[in-house]
């Protein structure tokens, strides 16, 4: 394969400090060249990818989605997940264990990395279960585990809720320095809840989440932090309490690190309104207020980064009465265009949000991935190529997911990926884009 | 149809009502989206179905030749007798499908209940289904027109309408009346499409329940100004002109909103000692089935200032009038 080219864009790239306009030379799948403006590279032969008008910047990485295999294959597979994260321009995604079987023993490991390198486009990590057949009774062979590759710890759909296994499974994860995810929900209250607790589920007649559900688990995982010393990742934060829990925490020096996902930033529980069951997700759409803290929450860095919790549901699964339609909500193929809403409306940089798409979660993975999420000389060329300002539809019709279940169907967002390359190979490109020899 | 009849008048709805160019409802799901317009012209044509009511022969052509079928999740006896009655008033040809909730595991959709009933060729479904919003999830399959007979906790417009209606043939005006309601407002959809309905047309509402039984949200003077909350029962009857009572789910102890039945009924029971701190003339309502004893006492439930049987009587008229209106917005 020829070198590529991807010339004359705007270059960000947090981890580096770079945002600069120039061209970026990709072979044999590594960054090889980095030029400021119409510098060309030494070596002659290379194909173009003509970028000018797009902004160049790492492959982004999702800690959190759902691939649903194996067991739930009508949903997703690791082949349409994977073909989605490239339309949505990530190259790194890590897939929840909440699968059947669960991801709790090497063998479903091992299944998921040679499914995902024979059948993925993308780079897929797994995160292994905290407890055996993700039950929240005993730790499962978490030293197995990551001998098998996960990344991470988690029951996610399931909190820990048991605070003594909790407490032993971040002791126990920091003989492989690993993080502990945790889904934090305090399940007694939530209990029947269909959306977010207020005038909203009063109106519609809905069983109600109250944000202390969440919060008074986050307090607890907090002090289990504290406790422990053990690294801590709290998934889908979505409250102004559990974002002036986690600052507070930080501040105190508790190494904890914290996500939000597009949804959440941007959708209140206001969608639910005429029972769309695609605004159904666990936890529910928030306020504005909520929504006002999370932002906060990321341009001062309590909230490190950005994740999906892409989780597809069939359209027969959501095509029901509201409380009986699954949670989740289909995020991959439009967290970019939603999140740019935010950089459109001046709430957070556009470096900030590249920042909390590559660099910032390439730490949490860290270990032997830790040149992911750059575009460093000699890192895996993982690289995102998106349109700042393209308005375009979401068509879910197109969508690569299997999964069809979102509110945004139908609207109009601005900012859309152009080219995914992954490590070197042009894994999706917009029609609009063509690839020119020398 | 009834222009073809004009000679006969025992086909006639009098007094006629009026123009229904405000009507722009196609199914009717609650009365949150109900205009004060509205609603009167609910109260109107109510009025002129109750004298179709008070003939020897009750009976007019309205509906001939119009399927109503009513879709029942949930047992109910007196809202779906008092549709069918309605519908057969108005010549409407009637079938019930009583479909069991535990049909649902079995694979049969609500969604494809729905275009069944399509496909035998319904023009109006009333609809009761024990999961808030399923009537909303109906109108996207399905042409016909959705009357919500009641869904889970969230709405039970014709109820809510007849209540109103009930009211307003006793006073001159609902506006400035004061209303309490007592009991499980969080689980009550009569509760809810009420609060909505009386608010519109004015009423001040007091809400009077044990703290556990009560939404979020209700309380608060930004988002319903004219909604009170008075946990004592005693203080929320002071100088109430309605005061309607909701039946309390005896599972309700069970999962803990209540330490006891026995409670509940020394501190929320209508009793004539309390009752007697509203208004001399105040009326004592009831959606019904009433558990005797418990939220209402036997005395107050059959006394002079109960009205539990005209809102039944009514009823049948409210929802004539409901179908009568339909059917102007019906697509031909």
């Amino acid at each position: 394969m020829k070198p590529l080219l991807i010339q004359g864009g705007r270059i960000i790239d947090p981890s580096q400090g770079i945002d600069i306009t120039g061209s970026l030379l990709i072979a044999e799948g590594k960054i090889l060249w980095l030029g400021k403006g119409e510098k060309t590279p030494p070596q002659p032969d290379y194909d173009v990818l003509p970028a000018r008008g797009l902004v160049v910047c790492p492959g982004f990485i999702d800690l959190h989605c759902h691939l649903r295999q194996p067991g739930f294959e009508e949903k997703e597979t690791i082949a349409t997940g994977t073909k989605a994260a490239a339309r949505g321009g990530f190259t790194t995604i890590c897939c929840m264990p909440n699968t059947s079987p669960p991801l709790d023993n090497q063998t479903v490991v091992e299944y998921i990395k040679s499914k995902s390198a024979s059948e993925g486009v993308v780079r897929v990590l797994p995160i292994g279960c905290i407890s055996k057949g993700r039950k929240g009774e005993e730790l499962a062979e978490m030293g197995e585990l990551a001998s098998a590759g996960v990344i991470a710890f988690s029951d996610d759909g399931e909190p820990a809720l048991n605070s003594h296994l909790m407490r032993q499974a971040l002791d126990y994860s920091r003989a492989f320095d690993l993080p502990i995810i945790d889904h934090c929900e305090d399940k007694a209250l939530t209990e029947g809840g269909q959306m977010n607790e207020g005038i909203i589920s009063t109106r519609l007649g809905l069983r109600g989440i109250p944000n202390a559900a969440e919060e008074i688990i986050v307090a607890r995982d907090l002090a289990l932090a504290q406790l422990t010393g053990s690294r801590l990742h709290i998934a889908h934060v979505t409250t102004e309490g559990s974002v002036e829990l986690i600052r507070r925490a930080k501040e105190k020096g508790i190494k904890i690190t914290a996500e939000v996902t597009p949804h959440h930033l941007t959708l209140t529980e206001e969608r639910v309104i005429g029972y769309d069951t695609n605004a159904k997700v666990n936890p529910p759409l928030r306020t504005k207020r909520d929504i006002k803290a999370l932002i906060q929450g990321l341009n001062d860095n309590t909230i490190d980064i950005i994740a999906t919790d892409h989780a597809p549901h069939t359209e027969a699964d959501k095509l029901c009465e509201f409380d009986l339609a699954p949670f989740g909500i289909s995020g991959l193929e439009t967290a970019l265009g939603s999140l740019m809403s935010l950089v459109h409306d001046r709430e957070i940089s556009l470096v900030t949000l590249i920042a909390k798409l590559t660099y910032e979660p390439a730490r949490i993975i860290g270990n032997k991935y830790s040149k992911l999420g750059t575009l460093a000389i000699g890192a895996p060329a993982d690289v995102t190529l998106f349109d700042p300002t393209l308005e375009w539809v979401v068509d879910t019709k197109a969508f690569a997911s299997k999964g069809r279940n979102t509110p945004l169907a139908g609207e109009r967002l601005k900012g859309k990926v152009m080219a995914t390359i992954f490590q070197g190979k042009l894994v999706y490109k917009d029609d609009s884009i063509n690839v020119k020899g020398s | 149809m009834r222009t073809t009849q004009k000679d006969n008048p025992a086909l006639q709805i009098k007094p006629k009502a009026p123009e229904t160019a405000i009507w722009r409802h196609h199914h009717i799901l609650d009365v949150d989206d109900f205009s004060r317009e509205e609603i009167e012209l609910v109260f109107h044509t109510t009025k002129a179905m109750k004298e179709v009511l008070s003939r020897p022969i009750k009976r007019v052509p309205t509906l001939r030749g119009k399927t109503l079928i009513t879709l029942f999740y949930e047992p109910s006896t007196r809202t779906r007798l008092s549709f069918e009655l309605a519908a057969k008033n108005l010549s409407a040809d009637v079938a019930n499908l009583s479909a069991s909730v535990s049909s649902v595991a079995k694979g049969e959709s609500l969604v494809d209940t729905l275009s069944t009933l399509q496909a035998l060729g319904a023009d109006i479904v009333v609809m009761r289904h024990p999961r808030s919003g399923a009537p909303y999830i109906a109108t996207k399959y399905i042409e016909a027109s959705i009357v919500n007979a009641g869904d889970g906790w969230h709405a039970h417009p014709t109820q809510a309408l007849l209540d109103l209606y009930t009211i307003q043939e006793h006073r001159e005006s609902l506006k400035g009346l004061k209303v309490v309601i007592i009991g499980d407002i969080m689980h009550s959809r009569v509760a809810r499409s009420n609060i909505w309905g009386l608010t519109t047309m004015g009423v001040e509402v007091t809400l009077c329940c044990p703290p556990t039984l009560l939404p979020v949200g209700l309380g608060s003077q930004h988002h319903f100004p004219s909604v009170s909350i008075e946990p004592n029962i005693e203080l929320a009857l002071d100088g109430a002109d309605i005061v309607m009572t909701l039946r309390l789910q005896l599972e309700r102890q069970q999962s803990g909103l209540l330490p006891s039945i026995r409670e509940y009924i020394q501190l929320y029971q209508l009793t004539e000692a309390r009752l007697a701190r509203a208004k001399p003339d105040a009326l004592v309502f009831h959606p019904g089935p009433v558990n005797e004893g418990i939220e209402i006492s036997p005395n107050v439930a059959h006394g002079p200032q109960s009205v539990i049987n005209e809102q039944v009587t009514n009823g049948v008229a409210v929802r004539m009038a409901l179908l009568y209106l339909l059917t102007g917005s019906q697509k031909q």
